[in-house]
């Protein structure tokens, strides 16, 4: 049997995951230290992990609800009505998913036909186009620039809409660029989003890591609570990866496409998670003060440095990566990356792993220790040296 | 307080080995100014010394600690603070705290045997003048200490690089 002949042709299309195939070359290699993750050191805090031993105990192992719990919902709900001032129906306008990864392909799946039209902004997390592709869709990649920031500009976005765009996805704070979008920068985007018609797919896992300033939620501009799809979960901040749990809220038509599509798949999110979900919502809140505090003395120490040993490196403003510029080297991003990890046993990924617009960039995830993180970067400005005089 | 020199509190009590230059970039400051602070809250007894949490046992070293909790009579003028500087100027004593409750005292003490834990507090501890009675109880094994947890099992279980 030819088993390459049984699949699809779709999937064929799409590569494997650039930070896959540089996660290869890292496990070869011994004593490596990574700025490579992009997950929080930090562990769970203990009330969420004890609010699931304790969820356990008393017996909560069943299905819940395909939308899922009722009180996790309503939390949510009120959650994003306390913070962005959005209010969403807890019983019809909210989805509980296995993490915000299956919110985005269950948005896409719900909403496209084949050959529409998505614009993706770009350097992006790895998942969104073969996201676009398996859903039918076509991604139409929007190349943001280092030199605004790496915010997305609305002219750029109208020069790619053509009658077949149907979405926009957006993502601010950026995953890999740490870039964030203010309110004026956004309504500047949401005008065009009314002109065209489109719909916004609108991630925002990294909304509670910001720095400088609070988030804008893309749902909460006029006219856009709508017309957008507020996909937001636990991972990031409350350091729950593994917990697999997020959320989608938006229009009650669209939620409901997309719980068709999770019935029939997921049936529901795990309750355990969605326990332990409930108690970060709760009580969760002054833990994730105390990490973004942490993260943010160690984006300045890693912004600083970088800067000292000649690199060109815009200060993030949201997530916990930052996305120098290391064209001053004459190396492609991923000699980069494969030189900086053998010859000083550094992990950081290569920015073409996020885009084609990514080349000439690296992404460096600040999510370890401080001593971590200081030692990588005595490395690599020891690596440096062999390019220019730091 | 400050909210500088509380930050650069938060950073030393974490890690006391944090340099100054590290601590200066984390909080956008002069290094200059890092320093000036640090020497001020050293001068105003803030920061009143760098310490290292040593798991000595796992360093192969024995030694017993013993909680004891102590009942005096406290004295005109000065109340418990005359008893208690008695006892904390042992070098044997660890921590005292005036309690309330059952008894006044509080004395953590550490010596390499229990029996020279057990002499020190007959011999030295009962025997002063107001202590009116002892109740010595022996630490079996340290979880956590300072805030820090001794066999620490949440290593690090990320993947070396993930999305």
């Amino acid at each position: 049997m030819n088993a390459a002949e049984f699949i699809s042709p779709v999937l064929k299309e799409i590569p494997p995951s650039g930070i896959r195939k540089f996660f290869d070359l890292v496990m070869g290699t011994e004593g490596v230290i990574s700025l490579g993750v992009g997950e929080p050191d930090f562990v769970t805090p203990w009330s969420i992990r004890e609010a699931c031993f304790d969820a356990l105990k008393r017996g909560y192992t069943m299905y819940t609800s395909n939308r899922g719990l009722v009180e996790l919902r309503q939390e949510i709900s009120s959650y994003l009505a306390r913070r962005y001032g959005v209010v969403y129906s807890p019983e019809d306008q909210v989805l509980v998913t296995i993490g915000a990864s299956e919110a985005v392909d269950l948005a896409l799946r719900a909403v496209l036909s084949p050959g529409d039209e998505v614009l993706i902004p770009e350097p992006c997390y790895v998942s969104y186009k073969p996201c676009a592709v398996l859903a039918g869709g076509k991604p139409v990649m929007v190349r943001t620039l280092a030199e605004d920031q790496f915010k997305l500009r609305p002219e750029q976005l109208e020069e790619k809409i053509t009658p077949k765009t149907k979405v926009l996805i957006i993502s601010y704070p950026n995953n890999p660029t740490g870039a964030t979008m203010n309110r004026e920068e956004l309504l500047k985007i949401a005008q065009v989003v009314e002109r065209h018609n489109l719909l916004v797919i609108s991630d925002e896992i990294y909304s509670e890591l910001t720095y400088n300033g609070a988030h804008t939620c893309f749902a909460s501009l006029p006219g856009m609570q709508e017309r957008t799809l507020l996909i937001n979960g636990f991972s990031k901040a409350f350091a729950m990866t593994g917990w697999r749990i997020g959320y989608v809220a938006g229009n009650r038509e669209l939620i409901g496409a997309m719980v068709k599509i999770h019935q029939y798949t997921i049936l529901c999110a795990p309750v355990t998670g969605q326990m332990a979900a409930l108690e970060a919502l709760r009580n969760g809140f002054e833990e994730v003060k105390k990490m973004v505090e942490q993260y943010d003395q160690r984006r300045r120490l890693v912004v600083s440095r970088l800067r000292e040993m000649g690199l060109d490196c815009f200060e993030p403003k949201g997530a916990f990566y930052v996305f120098p510029s290391i064209r001053s080297t004459g190396l492609s991003s991923e000699e980069f990356c494969e030189r900086l990890l053998r010859e000083e046993q550094v992990a950081v990924v290569p920015g073409n792993a996020f885009g084609e617009s990514g080349e000439g960039h690296i992404r460096i995830s600040y999510a370890a220790s401080i001593q971590e993180i200081s030692e990588a970067l005595d490395r690599m400005e020891r690596f440096l040296r062999r390019f220019h005089r730091v | 307080m400050n909210e500088l020199r509380k930050k650069i509190l938060e950073i030393l009590e974490r890690n006391s080995r944090a340099s100054t230059r590290e601590i200066a970039l984390m909080l956008n400051v002069e290094e200059k100014e890092v320093i000036r602070l640090i020497e001020e809250m050293e001068k105003e007894k803030i920061i009143l010394g760098y310490n290292t949490l040593i798991n000595w046992e796992k360093a192969g070293e024995d030694s017993v600690t013993a909680m004891i909790d102590v009942k005096v009579v406290p004295q005109r003028d000065v109340g418990f603070d005359e008893v208690a500087e008695r006892i904390y100027r042992f070098p044997e004593v660890k921590s005292v705290y005036l309690m309330s409750g059952g008894y006044d005292l509080s004395v953590v003490i550490e010596g390499k045997t229990l029996k020279e834990v057990a002499r020190f507090v007959a011999e030295k501890l009962a025997t002063l003048e107001n202590v009116q009675s002892t109740m010595t109880h022996f630490v079996l094994k340290k979880y956590k200490q300072a805030g820090i947890v001794f066999e620490d099992k949440e290593e690090d279980r990320r993947q070396v690089v993930s999305p």
